[in-house]
């Protein structure tokens, strides 16, 4: 009686002090380069591991040490975590989880499996997605297609809590990574071409209960933002400053749904994360700047509360969805160190912010084919300060409904997707998968009925023109000047995130589906294999009894299986391009299955 | 011997008859103003000797590039996981066709998990559904190539009325 007491008083114990836990075991898990506890390595985003046992000299051996068939087939985005000597796999839908273990060759210590009505598999705009786990205080975080949060114990799998984020009977769904940020969980919402109304959203990691929702568009109120002290590059958003940029009610169908990824700087207290497209994708329909759609936002974790907000393309007429992720890295500027954020967006320009402030101090295109804009204007004094500057032969809005807009690059995939780039703070650089895909885009009129996709234009997608061909390029970006350092011409978008490691190596999938690892400081090929299926995945490393390995998810599928599985031409070559484009079916089939490599023994 | 050329002219009579009925089950025989039909009465394309689309193809391509292009792949060529409708256009019955985009069509189980969504409810899809079959049955008899058609000719007046009056109703 006396025992079971002691026992019981422990337990609340460490239920009250969970909270401060959770912080700690995130901490302590990014810290230690042997694990992989989180999407992207690290709250900064930068995806780097200071692993370098395998290295620019002997990356050339490199060879396969086990794999794992997941049992699913269509688009694998995100990456396995590794914790102590478990590692967990996630899958698309139906988003099983495995726990593998490492000491037992993979043997499988639980599986996951959540029953979810199929009925979310067809208003999931872009394949069957999911963008990967987080870890925190022996608890797994997974956000299923369906909306359901659910927090598994990491030792058992079983559930915690469940949590319901959203209704995909409107076509709320979900595909992104919660993060763990204290005693909270964060996660987003897609939907964008459904004409959802994005929120981030706080849920207590205790019970599963929502702590705070903070909408990108609506009512200062929802939004979570104060007029007077959130700002936009310095100076107050001002009263109902996103209900003033939408004609009537559109603001609820009008997307900015959230569905890239979030980072955190513990220090200044603040979480980043970007907005994607206003609904529809007709410019027409939805005079106005479209607050805040397209924006890079800094909250307070605590409460939600906006500090800043960056509207990167205001009024979007092309879908550049601004919901990449933000690499939180610290460089000196101007002989000053700096606390930055480096945002590639799907429009084609790489911006550089101060984090704290959200002052903007670069912004460059990171692919000389981008040309729906000049430039951003950067001059503080000017109305148009940090508005691009829309070419007018490309917009889709000043050449209206009904008219076929042609040429305009990048295409609606962006220069970059959501696949997260990588900071080496050896080298200083950003590594960067890309699409180099331009498109013509015909605006037109189309009505909203709940849970059916709201559109409203058709777009055709080509390589790039007068370049090397391809659809892709892989890139090392100098931040600081906004410069290409080098780039490797791919002959299909880069969809796949990169790892960089203290071993002066990269590493990057490829649609064909080559894991491949360069030279992070000229770039050149050290080493390719050929993996069963197309990689969209994120590259993870990780260290057991030892041993670096480095894996990859494979499964071909996203937004790249859809529209490059046919290959891509352009109408307007005639008829001499056809046969000449290259068309992803005819190098890789559907297929999940993870690759761990190492050295040989 | 009496047989043989039995044979042959049952052979020669067939090939003709292939031929015609390949050549006539896409041709359009009517029109409504709207659009055109074939000798069944099923939705079809007509296409002019210098490549002119008429305006349901046209639109069909529009409409397929913007409700369907997300699953099934530019040009209806089909993506990494959803098949390709140039060629179910031909292959399925226009019934079937309709019947599938307003119902929907699930395939779920240990090795697939597809699920075509019902668009029954969906007017950008529901008004223009006739103009989508007419395009991929024109991508599916490759009488239009990959691409946006070149030349269209305009919209007709009477496809305008309906139009808005599907639309709006």
């Amino acid at each position: 009686m006396k025992k079971s007491m002691i026992g019981l008083t422990a337990g609340l114990l460490l239920t009250a002090a969970m909270p401060a836990a959770a912080n700690e075991s995130s901490l302590a898990g990014q810290a230690d380069a042997k694990q992989w506890t989180m999407q992207l390595s690290n709250y900064s985003g930068t995806s780097f591991s200071e692993l370098n046992q395998i290295n620019k000299d002997n990356v050339g051996d490199l060879q396969v040490a086990w794999s794992f068939s997941t049992g699913v087939l269509r688009g694998h985005e995100g990456s396995p975590l590794v914790v102590g000597n478990v590692m967990y796999v996630h899958t698309p839908f139906p988003n099983d989880v495995y726990a593998l273990d490492l000491n037992e060759d993979g043997k499988i210590l639980w599986r996951y499996h959540p029953e979810q009505n199929p009925d979310v598999i067809g208003v999931m705009c872009c394949d069957t997605v999911n963008r990967g786990l987080t870890y925190a205080d022996d608890t797994i975080f997974l956000s299923q297609a369906d909306t359901t949060l659910v927090a598994l114990d990491a030792t058992t799998g079983a559930v915690k809590w469940t949590a319901v984020n959203g209704d995909p009977a409107k076509g709320e769904t979900a595909t992104a990574t919660p993060l763990v940020v204290k005693d909270k969980v964060l996660i987003g919402i897609s939907g964008g071409e459904y004409g959802v109304r994005g929120h981030l959203s706080a849920y207590n990691i205790a019970d599963g209960t929502l702590a705070w929702r903070a909408y990108s568009t609506g009512p200062d109120e929802e939004m979570l933002v104060d007029p007077e002290t959130t700002t936009h590059l310095g100076k107050p958003i001002g009263a109902d400053s996103s209900l003033n940029s939408w004609e009537g009610d559109q603001w609820q169908i009008g997307g900015g749904t959230t569905w890239g990824w979030t980072t955190y700087d513990p220090e200044l207290n603040l979480i980043y994360y970007g907005t994607g497209n206003p609904s529809t994708w007709n410019p027409s329909q939805r005079p106005g700047d479209n607050k805040w759609s397209m924006t890079i936002m800094a909250r307070d974790p605590d409460t939600g509360m906006a500090k800043w907000f960056y509207q990167k393309t205001p009024h979007d007429e092309w879908d550049y969805d601004g919901v990449n992720e933000n690499i939180l890295v610290d460089q000196e500027i101007d002989g000053q160190m700096r606390k930055l954020l480096v945002n590639f967006d799907r429009n084609g320009f790489a911006y550089t912010l101060d984090r704290e402030t959200g002052e903007l101090l670069v912004a460059e295109k990171f692919d000389p084919a981008v040309n729906w804009a000049t430039h951003v204007e950067m001059d503080p004094n000017s109305d148009q300060y940090g508005r691009p500057q829309v070419v007018a032969e490309y917009s889709t809005a000043q050449n209206g409904e009904d008219t076929n807009t042609t040429g305009v690059c990048p295409a609606a995939l962006g220069s970059k997707d959501q696949q997260p780039a990588s900071f080496s703070p050896k080298t200083g650089l950003f590594y960067v998968p890309t699409n180099h895909v331009c498109m013509d885009y015909e605006p037109f009129r189309v009505s909203y009925a709940a849970g059916q996709p709201y559109v409203g234009a058709t777009l055709s997608m080509f390589p790039a023109p007068d370049s090397h061909g391809g659809m892709g390029n892989f890139i090392a970006w100098d931040a600081v000047a906004g410069e290409i350092k080098w780039s490797l011409p791919e002959q299909f978008s880069v969809w796949s995130g990169a790892l960089s490691t203290d071993g002066d190596i990269v590493f990057y999938g490829t649609l064909e589906g080559y894991l491949k690892a360069v030279d992070a400081t000229t770039g050149e090929e050290l080493y390719k294999f050929k993996t069963p299926s197309g990689i969209i995945g994120n590259v993870f490393t990780y260290e057991h009894e030892g041993k670096q390995y480095v894996g990859v998810l494979s499964g071909i599928g996203g937004w790249a299986g859809i529209g490059l599985a046919a290959g891509l031409t352009n109408a307007n070559d005639g008829l001499g391009a056809v046969g000449g484009y290259a068309a992803l079916s005819d190098y890789t089939a559907l297929g999940g299955q993870l690759t761990v490599f190492s050295l040989p023994d | 011997m009496k047989s043989a050329v039995s044979i042959l002219a049952l052979a020669t009579l067939f090939a003709g008859a292939v031929l015609a009925q390949d050549s006539a089950k896409t041709d359009a025989v009517t029109d409504d103003g709207i659009r055109w039909y074939d000798a069944d009465d099923i939705p079809t394309f007509n296409i002019a000797d210098d490549g002119t689309v008429d305006w349901s193809t046209f639109s069909g391509y529009r409409r397929y590039h913007a409700e369907c292009h997300v699953c099934h792949g530019p040009d209806g060529e089909g993506s990494s996981y959803a098949p390709a409708l140039k060629d179910s256009a031909v292959r399925l019955d226009y019934y079937d066709f309709v019947a599938i985009v307003a119902s929907g069509k699930k395939d779920v189980g240990t090795s697939a998990n597809q699920v075509m969504p019902a668009f029954g409810t969906n007017p950008n899809v529901m008004c223009y559904l006739d103009d989508i079959y007419t395009y991929l049955r024109a991508r599916g008899s490759d009488a239009v190539p990959r691409g946006r058609p070149a030349q269209k000719a305009e919209k007709p007046e009477a496809y305008a009325e309906a139009e808005n009056a599907c639309m709006e109703g």
